[in-house]
């Protein structure tokens, strides 16, 4: 996402205060926010120092490597605290970010923009003085949710050109292996790709969903029959290539959205309502009954949405985001119990008793999440 | 939900609502109390402005404006004249943890106190809070009464283990033995937590219950749950007596509220009967009896008669001429045969052949949709309030089940048995003399 767009993003009120808590507009020269030189390399990030005090930290980003780059402040979980995206060869760009709690954060250069980057701890000391006010922060918490979007879909992008090559190169046992690593991507920003209408049914439709006359059956679901059930089918290369067509799409037109805060919180719980009525049941992954990857995925992705939320829970509820951590925590032990090896059992291999203990889960998950919505705007 | 619901400032009691004519003087004031009571302190002040019936619950049944007293010395749902509709809920505990459910159970009594008022959940709990926010109460209750509406609360066998509670475990709350004939369902039997909502309006019962489970979602799950639509039998003598799917009164010789000594020697556990956390309390015996209505229905109406033992019209014992006449069964007829048959229905379920065992009904008729196979899955979820299960329900189960013709009709699909505590004082909440015990 480009810092034009973050701007894009923001609801005419919010956007004036986001400004001032991260922004790339050179910072007031004070001596004490002196920029932290980074110099990101095509192998190599390197900081003039790697500690702050708590507050508004800067940077100064000097790409000197060859490939276009991009740098990222993370909190815990992999919380974007701050970014600064497509530094050309050469080009110095600033990133000031607000960090009120001190901790250790994770400091990343991502030459060629893609992948984890090459990362390196970041220690802020100290507590800064809460001066940002309840619009900053839900602000804050959309940007760094949509910067988590951003980052899943360049996963996506890469991942899913993996599968997309096995399956145009006759490799039906590394495309199915590839199918729900390639999902677990999607479905993490599922509810994101649904505000576009269009998208959602081309790359995530099912056989039996109502369609306008001459529109086909493409996307995951058709890939996954083949795979499964018929074998790989004439037309089966030129599906793929849709899939990652339409993927594609997608990354572009996710630069423009613009996320609320209450669609965040949404986003979080349609995730859980996903899991509900469409992984429990098996309905979702019919063919591969790869369901369990989807539902972990729909439950990783809506921690997300309300990991960045939980700065604006916490100060609105103090009793919510505990319940939510222990919610959050029991779905995710439960779905441990059903690995296999990497992944996960098959849903055919579950019991009712199973998918009962699940649906359980989830639901003891789904209320407070429900409750995020309506906490994060009292 | 989470665990911090307070109610919302706005002032929206469901009775409120614009199509419901404005309530009487008393319930003005009620509903004045419950607008200003925080959370922390509505459990006393709620008990205290509803009227806290020192006596039976049963005397203020029938108040005016049809809300039930929640608190007293009983819980209001046994001996309270049958209500018409029923939507029972058993439930199972996901929690080790009893803290947990105690802060459950507290917010289960303060949400159930102001249904049975007539009122939300929760102050404006339907449309009154944030529009961003799910809202605390569902909203199907909206301007209806409050119905008679009464919530009655038991605790299964199951749940003393699972919370470390066994030492409190009463000897009278066992597992049933097995029936000749019994077909149980494991998932419409058994559950750790049970409540029982009956009221005049069913959407009332059904929200009642639809909200508790809602609240209970990562603390309790829902294990079954059962509809009834019929009440089938009458717990006060100002009651007429109902008919069952069978097309027969039922529950003619059923205990009634105006026979206290014998709800205590029949219904009401005693001190000393086993932990004191029960005494005033009840066993509520829970069967979901499938009846194979389409065969009884091709059964001559002779025959129907000689299998129940009463007449169908009137439902006199056989050979007597009205209902509440008593049952004659040793009179014989000319060709010397008892006139009342020797596995008739009411022979075998009376207090003469069973050493003077009575038990307390309350159940409802059912229909949950058809079988699949062209017949109603149609039948009568029995409901029975007894001081001990296993010295009264169960001798009269063992003789039905092997001796009553009508068991060729009959299938018992469903079994559970919770112990109901006593009734609340004020400020006390479901559960709490077990918690504290």
């Amino acid at each position: 996402m480009s810092r034009r767009s973050a701007a894009v993003l923001l609801t005419t009120g919010v956007a004036a205060v986001l400004a001032g808590c991260t922004s790339t507009a050179p910072p007031a020269s004070d001596a004490a926010n002196a920029p932290i030189e980074v110099r990101a390399g095509d192998t190599s990030c390197e900081l003039a120092k790697a500690e702050a005090p708590a507050g508004t930290i800067s940077f100064a980003v000097t790409n000197t490597g060859s490939k276009v780059t991009e740098f990222y402040l993370y909190g815990t979980g992999d919380r974007i605290m701050g970014e600064v995206e497509n530094i050309g060869p050469g080009l110095t760009r600033p990133l000031i970010v607000e960090v009120p709690d001190g901790g250790t954060y994770t400091t990343a250069c991502k030459p060629g923009m893609a992948g984890d980057g090459i990362r390196a701890p970041f220690t802020v000391t100290g507590t800064a003085t809460r001066s940002v006010d309840d619009n900053a922060k839900l602000a804050e918490a959309a940007a760094g949710y949509q910067r988590y979007v951003t980052s899943q879909i360049e996963a996506l992008v890469a991942k899913n050109q993996e599968f997309v090559d096995a399956v145009k190169g006759g490799q039906v046992e590394q495309a199915k292996a590839l199918f729900p690593i390639s999902r677990t991507y999607w479905e993490r920003i599922e509810p994101v790709a649904e505000s576009f209408g269009d998208i959602d049914p081309k790359i995530d439709g099912r056989e039996d969903d109502e369609r306008e006359p001459g529109v086909a059956f493409t996307g995951y679901h058709r890939l996954e029959k083949d795979l499964w059930v018929d074998g790989l089918q004439a037309d089966s290369p030129a599906m793929a290539d849709q899939l990652q067509a339409d993927i594609l799409d997608l990354q572009n037109r996710v630069r423009t959205v613009e996320l609320t805060p209450v669609q965040l919180a949404n986003g979080a719980k349609e995730l859980l309502d996903e899991v509900a009525t469409g992984k429990i049941t098996g309905e979702e992954d019919r063919y591969s009954h790869t369901d369990l990857y989807d539902f972990k995925a729909n439950v990783e992705g809506s921690q997300a949405a309300v990991a960045a939320l939980r700065p604006v829970i916490d100060e609105k509820d103090p009793q919510l985001g505990p319940t939510l951590d222990q919610r959050f925590a029991a779905v995710e032990a439960l779905l441990e119990t059903y690995r296999a090896g990497d992944g996960f059992v098959l849903y055919t291999q579950l019991t009712p008793e199973d998918v009962k203990k699940m649906a359980d889960a989830v639901d003891a998950l789904g209320e407070p999440v429900s409750q995020v919505a309506g906490t994060v705007t009292a | 939900m989470s665990d911090q619901d307070t109610p919302q400032a706005t002032p929206n009691p469901r009775t409120a609502a614009p199509s419901d004519p404005e309530p009487s003087g008393p319930r003005l004031s009620r509903r004045r109390l419950f607008g200003v009571a925080g959370a922390g302190v509505a459990l006393a002040g709620v008990g205290a402005a509803a009227g806290y019936a020192a006596g039976s619950s049963a005397g203020s049944a029938a108040a005016r404006d049809g809300v039930v007293a929640f608190r007293g010395d009983r819980q209001a749902g046994i001996i309270t004249p049958a209500q018409g509709r029923l939507h029972f809920v058993a439930l199972d505990v996901t929690t080790p943890d009893p803290a947990a459910v105690r802060r459950l159970l507290q917010r289960w009594t303060l949400a159930a106190e102001r249904m049975t008022a007539g009122l939300e959940t929760t102050e404006g709990g339907a449309v009154g809070g944030n529009v961003q926010a799910p809202p605390a109460d569902t909203g199907e209750a909206l301007g209806l009464a409050a119905s008679s509406l009464t919530l009655t609360f038991g605790i299964g066998a199951s749940l003393f283990a699972k919370l470390g509670l066994d030492a409190q475990r009463p000897a009278a709350l066992a597992d049933l033995p097995a029936f000749t004939g019994d077909k149980l369902d494991p998932a419409r039997s058994g559950g750790d937590l049970c409540i029982q909502a009956c009221a005049d309006d069913p959407q009332v019962a059904v929200h009642a219950v639809r909200n508790l489970v809602r609240m209970g979602f990562g603390t309790t799950s829902v294990r079954w749950s059962q509809l009834g639509f019929g009440r089938t039998s009458s717990t006060s003598t100002a009651q007429t007596t109902p008919r069952n799917l069978f097309g027969f009164k039922d529950g003619t010789n059923n205990l009634k509220a105006e026979e206290p000594a014998e709800l205590d020697r029949h219904v009401w556990v005693q001190p000393g009967d086993g932990p004191d956390w029960m005494a005033g309390g009840s066993y509520l015996v829970a069967r979901r009896i499938r009846m194979h209505i389409e065969i009884w229905d091709r059964t001559s109406l002779s025959e129907q008669e000689i299998i129940v033992g009463r007449t169908k019209g009137e439902g006199a014992p056989l050979g007597r001429a009205a209902e509440f006449d008593t049952a004659d069964f040793s009179a014989k007829g000319a060709d010397g045969e008892p006139v009342i048959a020797t596995e008739a229905h009411i022979r075998l379920a009376s207090a003469e052949s069973l050493g003077g065992v009575k038990i307390l009904r309350r159940g409802y008729n059912f229909v949950d949709g058809t079988d699949g196979q062209g017949h109603l899955d149609a039948g009568l979820f029995f409901i029975a309030f007894v001081r001990d299960p296993a010295t009264q329900f169960v001798p009269m189960q063992r003789a039905l089940s092997t001796k009553d013709v009508m068991m060729e009709y009959l299938e018992h699909t469903g079994s559970a048995v919770f112990a109901c505590p006593p009734g609340l004082g004020p400020g006390s909440y479901w559960g709490q003399a077990l918690f504290d015990a």
